[in-house]
């Protein structure tokens, strides 16, 4: 009647399998639904048009030699990149209360798939934004100044930090359940995260205390890698103690560890649902 | 295979303080329709839920078509199909677009599953419909595109939650001729309703659940025989007087039962029906209690229910907390 699989091979091929059906029935919402994808659109776009228009002209300590625009869209990448990732949480929440997760559950489908699916899903709807971000970025005189394959680096990167945010927000949604909640519940934590670092602005305007939080916001790791990745040395010379590879490995380090954290506890709560 | 397909032994399951199941013991033969019947949070979606592997039971032991809930769980979800309250489809994909990801994720092959979902909609009516997203459908569709994703992968058993509540009249009646037509192909189905003529017209036995309990098992027939004879059936002009008719009507028949919400009141009679009737209309009269309505009838299985639990069923006053996967669904 259907093969379930019981060997490893077999479990792993079903799971991929199950995981594509499921990414194709996430991504079929957004064609049905255009809207939404316009919408993961707008914010990133308002934030480089206010941030390169309204707030650029005030902001001082750049680096040496850097234009804001080349200093912020770096930053707006991996901000948008985080941003997206909270629809993970927020597309879960609203299939737990349609039930149609009540469906899949009763399937012999792999249980890892729904979530798999849905970060996948969302993986490949941040790196069409972050492209078109890229596009919009040409427009208003941002511009990759180190290098093809740093560029691809840079993109890479950045959706693999979305791509790692789709889990903790997995988890979230899955522990709240509601809709409305989840996305109440991921504000109050993305926008502090995502502005107390070097993403928008550089660090040497802020208070001590808020200083020293952004230096050890993995946002701000990630926002000056991108940012050496894209706009090369300029950007290294502001930071006299970092290398490219340091701060590539860094940045790495802090997906892996995300990852290796709550990639268990989404599992668990989607096994332990009731 | 021989003996019942489904087989629950004492499963209970709690949720904080609730018993929304306590001891249910059931056996359901091959090839019949069983029905669960009982008013809402009587523990009917907790057994569902626990057969189709979306619940585990604190205690107890369940089987369907010879796997074990709990430790054959997916060998088991490969023969059954869920549909109901329980489940739901996508409604941003087409009707067969739900079909053809429903029948993927049973690991049926590509164009099995393609001709699998054609098949099911046209069975359903849905043919026309097929290539608009679900979200256009009126309820009635919506809830045949439910049943035909239970059927994609031709299950041995299939569990249905609900599977006509808040459905138009006509709808239910299209509902009901599916159900009859998986009998005849020899599929077990489990349906669980809070409507007693649902369970009169569509199964071959019934366990009645009450609080987690299942308080009465048999076919219809078997079940209203349990009162035999006749019910006499008094409602007074004014609601408010049942429980005087009751008083009034004290020794014509066997014990009066009194729904007060319906203003009606109910008393099982042997022997001489009409004798009791010629009575009871004195004694109201006597009493000077103006009388609504007043008829001899057959039991229903409402009857059934009043006199085994003491209220209607279609009047569940508990309600279990709703279990956390989807909370804005109404659970019974």
């Amino acid at each position: 009647m259907s093969a379930t699989g019981s060997t490893g091979g077999g479990r792993l091929r079903w799971g991929v399998a199950d995981s594509l059906v499921i990414a194709r029935r996430d991504l079929m919402k957004f064609v049905r639904i255009p809207a939404l994808f316009v919408f993961s659109i707008v914010q990133p776009l308002m934030f480089v048009l206010l941030f390169r228009y309204v707030f650029g002209g005030a902001i001082a300590g750049l680096p040496a030699g850097l234009d804001y625009v080349n200093f912020l869209l770096p930053g707006i990448f991996v901000q948008t990149a985080i941003f997206g990732s909270t629809q993970t949480g927020i597309g879960l929440a609203e299939d737990l209360s349609s039930g149609i997760v009540d469906r899949f559950r009763s399937l012999p489908m792999a249980r890892s798939a729904v979530l798999v699916g849905r970060t996948t899903t969302d993986l490949v709807r941040n790196l069409v934004v972050v492209l078109l971000m890229i596009a919009i970025g040409y427009v208003v005189g941002f511009s990759f100044g180190n290098g093809f394959v740093s560029a691809l680096v840079a993109i890479g990167l950045t959706v693999m930090i979305g791509f790692s945010f789709s889990w903790i927000s997995a988890t979230i949604g899955l522990a709240i359940k509601d809709t409305e909640s989840v996305q109440a519940a991921t504000f109050t934590w993305v926008f502090p995260l995502t502005f107390v670092s070097t993403a928008l602005v550089p660090i040497g305007g802020m208070p001590a205390v808020l200083e020293a939080v952004a230096r050890n916001n993995p946002v701000t790791i990630w926002a000056n890698t991108v940012r050496v990745l894209t706009a090369g040395d300029q950007a290294l010379a502001a930071l006299p103690t970092e290398t490219l590879a340091g701060l590539i490995l860094k940045s790495t380090a802090w997906i892996v560890a995300i990852l290796m954290v709550f990639v268990p506890l989404a599992v668990r709560q989607y096994r332990n649902l009731s | 295979m021989t003996g019942p397909i489904i087989r629950a032994e004492g499963l209970a399951k709690r949720f904080g303080e609730v018993e929304a199941l306590r001891a249910v013991d059931l056996a359901v033969e091959p090839g019949t329709v069983f029905g669960l019947l009982g008013p809402n949070g009587a523990g009917k979606t907790t057994s569902v839920r626990i057969f189709t592997t979306l619940l585990t039971p604190d205690t107890g032991r369940a089987e369907v078509a010879g796997f074990d809930v709990v430790r054959d769980a997916v060998a088991l979800r490969g023969v059954v199909g869920l549909a109901g309250q329980s489940a739901a489809v996508d409604a941003n994909l087409t009707g067969s677009e739900n079909l053809e990801m429903v029948g993927r994720l049973y690991h049926l092959p590509r164009a099995e599953a393609k001709r699998r979902a054609g098949e099911v909609l046209e069975r359903f009516g849905l043919s026309e419909a097929g290539d608009r997203p679900a979200r256009t459908y009126s309820g009635g569709m919506r809830r045949r595109l439910d049943l035909g994703a239970s059927l994609v992968a031709r299950p041995k058993v299939l569990f249905l939650d609900e599977p006509t509540t808040g459905l138009d009249p006509r709808s239910r009646l299209d509902v009901w001729a599916m159900i009859r037509e998986l009998r005849e192909e020899g599929i077990t189905l489990l349906l669980t309703t809070q409507y007693m003529e649902e369970a009169d017209q569509l199964t071959d036995r019934i366990a009645v659940i009450d609080l987690g309990s299942v308080i009465a098992e048999g076919t219809a027939d078997e079940l209203k025989a349990r009162i035999g004879g006749e019910v006499l059936e008094v409602a007074p002009q004014d609601r408010a007087l049942a429980d005087d008719v009751a008083s009034a009507l004290q020794g014509v028949g066997g014990e009066a039962k009194v729904d007060e919400r319906a203003g009606r009141v109910r008393i099982p009679v042997g022997g001489d029906a009409a004798g009791v009737l010629v009575e009871a209309v004195r004694r109201l009269d006597a009493a000077r209690i103006r009388i609504g309505d007043i008829a001899l009838h057959r039991p229903t299985l409402d009857d059934v229910f009043l006199s085994l639990t003491g209220h209607v069923a279609e009047d569940g006053s508990v309600e279990e907390p709703a279990p956390a996967s989807s909370g804005r669904r109404r659970r019974s």
